[in-house]
This record gives structure tokens, sequence and C-alpha cells, in this order.
């Protein structure tokens, strides 16, 4: 059994967006080192729920609260301490990647926001290209001169640099090709042993759940639906 | 081998040639396509040849960056000024008529007759394809009066198409930018069968769509090919090619690799490479392809994918020819299941 202390959980969170209910009393946990699948039809509210878990998206009702600690106020007014322990990872990697900067600075802008001297946030943000099986030579060049597939791998880089105990993807190997995906999920999986990191894992893909999720979550129109396993 | 391989020089491609001439809406012989940069030339299409015909659904599969999509941008002569293309696709939409090379027929004839009407596409990133100054309904009805219908018929058919495509016939009263992702998906897809093209080719068409709208397009397509039309999927999305197409052609590095029958892929792949990509699947393997693709500015003189293949040998540094493998082609000097 996973004990209340080691997860991020969303606690009753009810959204609307201009008085059309987007999720409602939706609870949802994810423990340290589990894998919990999200899965739902487009529209059911599935990268809301991850965008209040990231605290980018203050809900009208409910919380999150992370190792049974209430998490209250917007992310900018969380400590970084805490709103560092959750990264997003999304589906589009030319929406989420700023396109001024180098793959580089991509990878390392978060730590240099951490406070980290340039240097050595250059530094890390190499040995995570590496990780992510980003060539050097890529790291020189901007987003638009790059593959989706090499650009979403240094938004994973950029999502770990800042060392996460809990990994929200957003189908965000959906748009990758076989190959690619594989080595993505290859990543993150080797990370979440590595650090007993908790991932929730929203797709579509029930092979890509069968293989990667511990449990899987149905949600439609804004509400969890009744358990379907164990 | 640098000189072309035409289909004739096979004994058993001649044989099919003829007994499938009359239902070939599409031939595409040593098609090749360069792009000029200021300090180097890239590889997009490399003496590509297949065919398509009536009621066929053949699915373009490859990892990204291997040149699918120029593929179907040179077909239909949209391509940026600093392309050179070589080679012919002859396009035919019934045994009667005269192939059109839509290589060489030139943009006026492409523009009339040939682009959006025999031949239809739906683009990768409708987002970008759409002009956010009409609803859907005006770019529907639009479309459709162009291609012949009276004002009453193009408004019930634009209605029709919508419920086709899985589109709530009141979205098409909203403009581009107001749809989701995945509505402004069916709304490309709608505009594209509105002439009821002989050939559509579907770039990336379930992009951004939830697995029961993605099953609902592929079908869609099937359909359409069940009724006698023509489709060619390009997708990087191995389960929507195992569920509707009867042909698959695998892509590397700017060249066909492989072409079989669905099932036969599926089961039994004649190229290494082909064999990699799928054991890479989630519900196979899962497995990544070491190493990277190379860069299509810079392709090894010999097989392009002897650098990642666990078979390679020396005889790997000079180019394969196409050879006949069961029911398919392949280019490989040690593909699977050849007697060699």
């Amino acid at each position: 059994m996973t004990t209340h202390s080691r997860r991020l959980a969303a606690h009753e969170i009810t959204v609307s967006f201009d008085g059309t209910p987007v999720l409602t009393d939706v609870s949802l946990h994810i423990a340290r080192g589990e894998t919990v699948g999200l899965r739902g039809a487009s529209g059911s509210g599935k990268s809301t729920l991850a965008r209040v878990l990231a605290l980018l998206h203050r809900p009208d009702r409910g919380h999150v609260s992370l190792d049974g600690q209430p998490i209250a106020g917007a992310r900018h007014q969380v400590a970084p301490r805490i709103r560092t322990r959750v990264a997003l990872l999304f589906q589009s990697p030319r929406a989420a990647a700023d396109p001024r900067f180098r793959l580089i600075d991509v990878i390392a802008e978060p730590l240099r926001a951490l406070g980290t001297d340039r240097d050595e946030a250059r530094r890390r943000a190499r040995e995570l290209a590496d990780l992510v099986g980003l060539t050097a030579d890529l790291l020189d060049r901007r987003p638009h001169a790059v593959s989706d597939g090499q650009l979403q791998r240094a938004c994973l880089a950029r999502a770990l640099a800042q060392q996460p105990d809990y990994l929200l993807c957003d189908e965000a190997t959906a748009m990758l090709d076989a190959s690619t995906q594989a080595q993505v999920a290859a990543v993150i999986m080797s990370y979440q042993r590595e650090r007993d990191a908790g991932v929730l894992l929203i797709s579509h893909d029930q092979a890509l759940l069968d293989r990667w999720a511990d449990r899987v979550v149905d949600i439609a129109a804004g509400r969890i639906m009744a358990p379907a396993e164990r | 081998m640098t000189g072309t391989v035409t289909e004739a020089t096979s004994p058993a491609a001649a044989t099919a040639t003829v007994s499938d001439d009359r239902h070939r809406v599409l031939r595409v012989d040593g098609l090749t396509v360069r792009f000029r940069l200021r300090d180097a030339l890239v590889h997009a299409v490399t003496d590509l040849r297949l065919t398509l015909r009536r009621g066929e659904l053949l699915a373009v599969v490859g990892e990204s960056g291997c040149g699918k999509s120029v593929l179907a941008h040179t077909l239909l002569g949209l391509l940026p000024r600093n392309a050179t293309v070589s080679g012919h696709a002859y396009l035919q939409v019934s045994p009667d008529a005269d192939p059109v090379d839509l290589i060489h027929c030139g943009e006026r004839r492409l523009a009339r007759e040939v682009r959006g009407r025999q031949l239809g596409l739906i683009p990768q990133s409708p987002a970008t394809a759409l002009t956010p100054v009409r609803t859907g309904r005006r770019l529907l009805e639009e479309t459709l009066r162009a291609h012949g219908h009276s004002r009453e018929q193009a408004a019930a058919q634009a209605e029709q198409l919508a419920v086709d495509v899985g589109l709530n016939p009141h979205d098409l009263d909203r403009y581009p930018f107001e749809l989701s992702g995945g509505m402004a998906q069916r709304l490309a897809t709608a505009l594209a069968l509105a002439s009821d093209p002989a050939v559509l080719i579907a770039d990336e068409p379930t992009t951004g769509l939830d697995r029961s709208l993605v099953d609902h397009t592929l079908d869609l397509l099937r359909r359409r090919c069940d009724a006698g039309h023509a489709v060619l999927l390009i997708t990087h999305d191995l389960s929507a090619a195992r569920r509707v197409a009867d042909t698959v052609a695998v892509m590397y590095a700017s060249r066909i690799v492989e072409r079989q029958p669905a099932d036969q892929f599926f089961s039994a792949p004649a190229h290494p490479y082909s064999a990699a990509l799928l054991d890479a699947l989630p519900d196979r393997k899962f497995q990544p392809i070491p190493g990277h693709p190379p860069m299509l500015t810079a392709l090894p003189a010999g097989c392009a994918y002897a650098p990642r293949c666990p078979l390679a040998i020396d005889r790997c540094g000079a180019l394969p020819a196409d050879r006949i493998v069961d029911a398919g082609t392949v280019a490989c000097h040690r593909p699977r299941g050849a007697s060699a």
C-alpha cells in the first residue's frame, strides 16, 4: 500500500471555463514510483487536470496536495522548492519551446530560473541532452531547425532538469514515430526508476497504456469513471 | 545503382503491370526531389517508384523527416522554389483517360484540372491550411459550388460532409480559429472530400484526434477505397496503417525501402529497418532503433540504413537494387525471407 505521505494528489477539483464545467469533483493521486494512465475522449478534461496538478491552473474548488501537504495559491505563489517537484511535458513541443532559444537554452532555462549560473546550467543541459539522446551538434540549433522528435527530447530534458519527483506526460509521445516514442519512453522509465518518480501518462494509445501504466483511470465529461481494474 | 530499374525489367512486375493496367490511377517512376540550401543539398526523395490502384489504400510509413510529406507536396505541385524535381508521376483517373504527368504538365493544368479536383489533399496541419476569415460552412459551400453544385445542393452537401467526418453541423458556423485541433482536422478532411477526388492524399490525417475519431477517420478513408477510389495515406502511426491499409510502403532516408501487402508487412517484414520499426511498437518489444537516421544533406553512398543495421556486411556499402520478396519489393542486400 502507498502511504499518503509520498504522493501528488488532486482533491475534489472543479473547474469551469466561461460557465462550462470542465472538471467536476475530480480526485486522483499519483504515488512515487507509480505510473498512472489517464484515458478519455478529447474535451473530457484530461489536459486541464494535468494543468491543475502542475499548478498551472487554479481550480474553482478543491485543492492539490504534495506528500500530504495542501498547496495553496497559483504556481508563482508557491515556493520554487515545492513547485519544481512537479513537471509537465506537453503534446506539442512546437508550442512548448520558445522559438528564439537555442536547444541548449531551452533545456538550461529552468536551471537558470532557479539561480544556477550560466556555465553550470549549460554544463548540466549538455548532460541532460546526452541522457535523452540528443547529439551535441543539435544543441546550437533553434526549434525550427530540428524535427518534432528532436524537439520533444529537448523538452523532456528541460522537464528533467529540475529533477521532478512527479512527471506529467500529456500525450507526450503521440506525435512521435514508433522508434522515437520507444526511446523517449525508455528515458522516462529509467529516470522514474532512478528517482522513484511518479508518472501520469495521458494517452489514448491502449498498447502504450498496457505496456507502461500500473493502473489506468478513465475520465469522461470531466468526471472520473469507476475504476475498471484491480 | 544509379540507373533506374523500371518495373518492366523484372518479369514478375511486367506481368502485374499488364493485368493491373486498367486499375492503375497513379504511377510514380524515378521521382527525385532535391532542395538547394545556401550550403547544402537536401536529398528529400530519391528514385521513388510506386503504383496506386483503384480501390487501394496505400500507407507510406517511416520516421519523421524521411521525406514522406515532400512526396505528397511534389505530387500536388506545392514545392517551394528551391526544389528541383525529376522523374514522372502519371495520374490516370479513368481507364480511358490519357494519363497526366504531374511533374511535367505545368502549373496551369495542375491548378485547373488536378489539384483539389482529381487529386485531393488532407493537409498535415489544418490550423495553418484553413483561412481564418471564413466559417467552416462558407469554406465548404464555396468549395462545393466551385465543383458545380447549385447553391441548394452545396448547402445540403456541406451538412452531409460534416456528418461524414464526425463534425457537428452546428460547428460549421465557427471560424477555424474557434475550432479545436481535432475539429479543424475534420473540417480539412471534409474540404478534401468535397470534390470527390479519384485519388486522395491524406498527410497525417489523424493528428490531434482521440482514438474514436482516429478510427472514424480511418474507416472513412477505407470506405472510399471500398467504393473504388484510391487513398495514399502518409502516417507515422503504424497502428493506423495496420487498421486500414492494403499495402504498406516504408520510407527511409528519402527512398522507399520496402513495399508489401499490409498483412505480409506486419507479420513478416523483409527489410531489417521495417522489422526494427515494428519492434519499437509498445505491443511488441518497445525497443527504439539504435542510432539516428542520417541527415538528408549527407546520405551515405550505399544503403542508408547500414550504419544502424545489425545485419550489415561489406556489400551494404553499395546501394541495393529493388528485389522481389513474396508479393512485394525490398531494397536490401540481406532481406529476411530471401533465399540468398
